[in-house]
């Protein structure tokens, strides 16, 4: 059975049409890497899959239950079965590292927030998220406040929030895009392997290429709202998934042709 | 030769001042003529506040020293204050919290529920706690109870106000973490917007406090107990001695209190 399907999803925001049509199939166990531009459409079809963001036309299934259009109480029980890394980790500021991890247990835990809670939470609650926190390396950190953590250890902390949740689709959005590349790299070694360790089904978008050719087993590339590459990684070169980042253009840094002038004449 | 060449191709600066607008002109002038009548009305006249200044001279001269004589009756009446002030508090942040969270844009159920609700805290804030406090003293007679009632509504017209708009400033990503774990909405305005939240609630009720405290003093000079109720009657017999003593209380009441306040909003803020 398919984990993730996604069948002909479009989205808008007012005039900009985001995601055009995409149609994509994802079989369990598989670990997929999502490459491409920015705006090109990758974090809104990561927001479409576990409701955060709402297609316009389109379905998308979680191991063969919709997702589109599903009223609370459905979208909870399929939101437990996915479990999501953000870019910027999304720890809750003010608490501890501890406290983050148990708030993966929220979806599942009977007695909502208040047996999540560390002075509330089951004993062997505590002890799953300390193994938890202790699986990414991180349970000397237990009672810290995440604010005091760096970027690598706060990612870190949010990996262990996912696996108190214990999903069986996991999505990440650019997990290492917000670190340097050495905790870039020793946090995606880690996703991984723990990804691997428990079986998940993996959606992850990434900006290094560097990165998809080592990890996962397919690659998919996205151009302005649509998918233009998808194959097993072995099969696609560098230079295909180099195609993705060509004839983007950027205007954010592009000075005006007087501005270069006086500034050439300045000098 | 490079930097004359250079300074000929600068961009013109925008104009240093702008000309103001026949809109900019026309609210200037409605304001001046308004103040302008406003000074005749109230007749603010050199006369009048020489006399004035004559009479304070009069007041200060008959006040001190201030008067030694029952003050347990002023200590019973200031602790009275206290109470009024901390039982408002205490009851106006706590309803606050809910009035707030269906206030704010990124907690509310439904958009009607939002405007509905921040119609309420607007009406609670613009009455003034004086029109509240004669309001409840028609309503549950004279004494510190109607003093309480008040400074409830007060509170919640304006910490809730506040607290809403702190929450709406909340950045959504913890909110959406909690939120993809399957957790239902409570879950996530408790475990995500609350904590972020918490110190800035807490900065604010202890401002609303402060607030609170002044409030108290003013109440009972329309009957809703406190030291005001004393410091009226001192007033109106020309006690001016006894009501020094009643100003100095209050005065070091309220420093005391900011000054402890403060204290508690560095740690924790």
């Amino acid at each position: 059975m398919n984990a993730i399907e996604v069948n002909d999803v479009h989205k808008s925001f007012g005039e900009l049409h985001v995601l055009r049509g995409i149609e994509l199939t994802i079989p369990r166990g598989e670990c997929v890497i999502l490459l491409g531009a920015n705006g090109s459409g990758k974090s809104t079809l990561i927001r479409c899959l576990n409701g955060l963001a709402r297609p316009d036309a389109g379905a998308v299934r979680i191991n063969g239950e919709l997702l589109t259009g599903a009223g609370v109480r459905r979208l909870r029980r399929l939101r437990r079965q996915i479990g999501v890394v953000f870019q910027h980790f999304n720890l809750v500021p003010n608490v501890s590292a501890l406290q983050n991890v148990l708030y993966g247990a929220l979806g599942r835990q009977r007695g909502g927030l208040l047996r999540t809670l560390p002075a509330f939470a089951p004993n062997e609650l505590r002890e799953r998220a300390m193994a938890c926190l202790d699986r990414v390396g991180m349970a000397d950190y237990a009672a810290s406040d995440c604010r005091h953590l760096s970027g690598g250890q706060q990612q870190r902390v949010a990996i262990a929030r996912t696996l108190l949740q214990n999903p069986e689709v996991l999505i990440a959005d650019e997990p290492v895009a917000s670190l340097d590349p050495r905790a870039g790299r020793a946090v995606m070694e880690l996703l991984i392997e723990v990804v691997r360790e428990r079986g998940m089904t993996v959606l992850c978008s990434l900006h290094q290429l560097e990165l998809a050719s080592e990890y996962g087993d397919r690659v998919v590339g996205m151009k302005a709202g649509r998918i233009e590459l998808d194959g097993a990684r072995q099969s696609i070169g560098r230079a295909s998934m180099s195609g993705l980042y060509e004839g983007v253009v950027r205007v954010d840094h592009a000075p005006s042709h007087a501005g270069v002038a006086a500034a050439a004449e300045s000098a | 030769m490079q930097s004359s060449s250079a300074s000929n191709s600068a961009p013109t600066p925008p104009p240093r001042f702008k000309r103001p607008s026949m809109f900019s002109w026309a609210v200037g002038l409605v304001f001046l003529a308004l103040f302008i009548q406003g000074v005749l009305v109230v007749e603010v006249t050199p006369g009048r506040l020489a006399q004035g200044a004559v009479n304070l001279v009069d007041f200060v001269g008959r006040a001190i020293p201030p008067a030694q004589k029952d003050l347990d009756t002023v200590g019973w009446a200031m602790l009275e204050t206290l109470y009024i002030a901390i039982v408002g508090v205490v009851a106006g942040v706590v309803l606050s919290v809910p009035f707030a969270l269906l206030a704010a844009r990124n907690t509310t159920p439904h958009v009607l529920v939002r405007v509905i609700t921040r119609f309420l805290i607007a009406s609670m804030r613009t009455i003034p706690d004086l029109v509240w406090a004669l309001i409840f003293v028609v309503a549950v007679g004279l004494g510190p109870l109607a003093g309480v009632l008040a400074i409830v509504m007060d509170t919640i017209g304006f910490a809730a106000r506040f607290f809403s708009e702190r929450i709406e400033e909340v950045h959504p990503g913890p909110s959406e973490a909690l939120a993809s774990t399957g957790a239902g909405r409570l879950s996530v305005i408790g475990g995500a917007i609350m904590p972020e939240t918490l110190a800035s609630m807490t900065a604010t009720s202890l401002f609303s406090f402060e607030k609170a405290l002044r409030s108290a003093v003013t109440l009972g000079l329309v009957g809703a107990g406190g030291i005001g109720v004393e410091l009226a009657a001192a007033m109106r017999l020309y006690n001016y001695d006894e009501a020094l003593t009643i100003i100095i209380a209050i005065l070091i009441c309220v420093l005391g209190f900011e000054q402890i306040s403060s204290a508690i909003r560095k740690r924790v803020i």
